[in-house]
């Protein structure tokens, strides 16, 4: 952010708390909360809360496997344009196989009924998301959102698109999860 | 987590929000209702809830599966525009019948 894009309206937070699941809920209203600065629909809201909880949570169970840790999270606002830019990043054990880990329906813990579902439902509400991660090092989650300006419409419209390409892909592991899970 | 159980139905009554924090409470609880009661149809009840991330997809894929084994099902009532929206995506209603509200 130079002066030269002193147009561009931005507004960051950032906060670094404990590895709990307590934080979770925690997470998710602070975000909402500093979104409110856009005017954002209750829907966007939702999503994004949605988002920023998959994220702390996989960084609780995963990242740090219920241990000791902590999680940073930070945004970015841009006003114009209205886009939101999360990172929820970990020091925890890491991931090894990143594409494999956002597989819709890909758990690594499954006796903890977990669905894995989280990356998905964090690209489904978000327009973008990007992780980086290494054995060892820790795991950094960045996406970012784009609230429409009263179209309300094309926001359904893209949501939906987005949740048939879900539904196809779930049709297509059906039998995955299914048979592998009973 | 709150339920009731009549007969070999245990109904739900899910939390204003459910998130991996109180999903393994409920996770935890139904399970020991479910095989202390002999429990066949679960019925998740959405009337107060507003929030649900994928945890909660787990927990009803989990009691699926257990009482699946037993002929049973799961089902979910009262469930809101967003919470229909996430049950959906995740493909967990091609297992489970979500109740639509009577129209008055």
């Amino acid at each position: 952010m130079s002066q030269a894009e002193g147009t561009t309206q931005t507004n960051e937070m950032e906060i670094t708390f404990d590895s709990r699941s307590e934080n979770e809920g925690f997470a998710r209203v602070a975000v909402a909360a500093f979104l409110t600065q856009l005017d954002p629909l209750l829907e966007e809201i939702s999503d994004v809360k949605t988002a920023v909880s998959e994220a702390v949570t996989n960084a609780v169970i995963h990242g740090y496997g219920g241990g000791e840790g902590k999680i940073r999270l930070s945004c970015r606002l841009e006003k114009e344009g209205r886009k939101i830019y999360i990172e929820v990043e970990d020091k925890g054990v890491g991931i090894e196989d990143v594409e494999k880990a956002r597989e819709p329906m890909f758990t690594t813990r499954s006796e903890l009924d977990r669905s894995g579902m989280g990356f998905a439902f964090m690209e489904a509400f978000m327009n973008e998301v990007e992780v980086e991660s290494a054995p060892g090092k820790g795991t950094c989650v960045r996406m970012y959102k784009r609230f429409e300006e009263g179209s309300r419409i094309s926001f359904e419209h893209t949501l939906m698109s987005k949740i048939h390409t879900l539904q196809c892909d779930t049709d297509n592991k059906e039998g995955t999860w299914t048979t592998q899970s009973l | 987590m709150q339920y009731q159980v009549e007969e070999n139905c245990l109904t739900i009554f899910l939390p204003n929000e459910v998130d991996h924090h109180n999903a393994e409470d409920i996770r935890k609880e139904a399970d020991k209702v479910i095989e202390q009661k002999h429990i066949r149809y679960v019925i998740f009840d959405f009337e107060g809830t507003n929030f649900m991330d994928s945890s909660g997809i787990g927990v009803i894929m989990g009691r699926y599966r257990r009482v699946y084994l037993l002929g049973g099902e799961v089902w979910a009532v009262h469930a809101n525009e967003r919470m229909k929206r996430i049950l959906k995506m995740s493909g967990v209603t091609k297992i489970m019948q979500v109740f639509e509200e009577e129209k008055k």
